[in-house]
């Protein structure tokens, strides 16, 4: 299955992406799909321990499990106001 | 891989429903300049009797640094939605408040120029001093911005950091 990944901030410019098209096994959860990009992007490894995730612009644990066509972000430490 | 634990009160909770009514946004993400008094008058109704407006500006300086601009980002379909969870939150928590609007501005951004704007509207003034101080708090806290501070000699991205596991706030 396929999913869309979004990144925001110093992991955006870190990589130098706003989006992933991400393959991977169906039954995939959040935490794999972490997994297999810190595989892939190395970068991305410095701010992962800091990281939440979004699940369809919904917080959520790592645990979810992820479909066909979701859009699942990464959300660094953010910083409004 | 450290995987940080999902706190429970940045969970979606559950509240009266305020969205985005008809033709006024009460909640957006946008690129354009803000103006205080057209985020207050998303709020116009015959039954209020005061509002309340936080307004956030670019400061020129921190912690003794000069700051050339700041660079707002934000995952904007999520953000207007966590900005609906905020105003649900604080109705459910001050029942006199009528209605929130929270325009967040992202992009480039002058000194001087408007961050944000967070209005609330009741019909009478007590509460809502508590309430907006809860907006403004909760939205650093949980709405997906981010901002990148930019100095002479140098760039960073801006953040207090997630709050610490526990309970409510």
């Amino acid at each position: 299955m396929r999913v869309k990944v979004r990144l925001f901030g110093a992991p955006r410019e870190a990589l130098g992406k706003r989006e992933i098209q991400q393959d991977l096994p169906s039954g995939s959860t959040v935490q794999d799909l972490m997994d297999l990009l810190m595989e892939e992007y190395p970068a991305l490894r410095s701010h992962s321990s800091m990281i939440r995730m979004a699940l369809n612009r919904k917080y959520v644990l790592l645990e979810a499990q992820l479909r066909e066509g979701d859009e699942v972000a990464f959300i660094p430490p953010v910083g409004g106001g | 891989m450290r995987v940080m634990k999902w706190p429970s009160y940045l969970l979606w909770g559950e509240g009266r429903q305020q969205m985005n009514e008809g033709a006024t946004k009460l909640f957006e993400i946008t690129t354009d300049e803000l103006s205080a008094d057209e985020v207050v008058g998303r709020l116009a109704d015959p039954d209020i009797g005061a509002v309340i407006a936080f307004v956030g500006v670019v400061r020129g300086s921190t912690d003794g640094r000069e700051v050339r601009y700041l660079e707002y980002e934000a995952y904007p379909e999520m953000a207007q939605d966590v900005l609906q969870q905020i105003a649900d939150e604080i109705r459910e928590r001050w029942k006199t408040i009528h209605r929130v609007a929270i325009v967040h501005r992202v992009g480039r951004l002058e000194i001087g120029e408007i961050s944000v704007v967070i209005a609330l509207s009741a019909a009478h003034r007590r509460e809502v001093f508590g309430a907006v101080h809860y907006a403004i708090d909760r939205l650093k806290e949980i709405a997906p911005v981010w901002k990148k501070e930019v100095w002479t000699d140098g760039a960073e991205w801006k953040s207090e950091g997630w709050q610490k596991e526990g309970g409510e706030p």
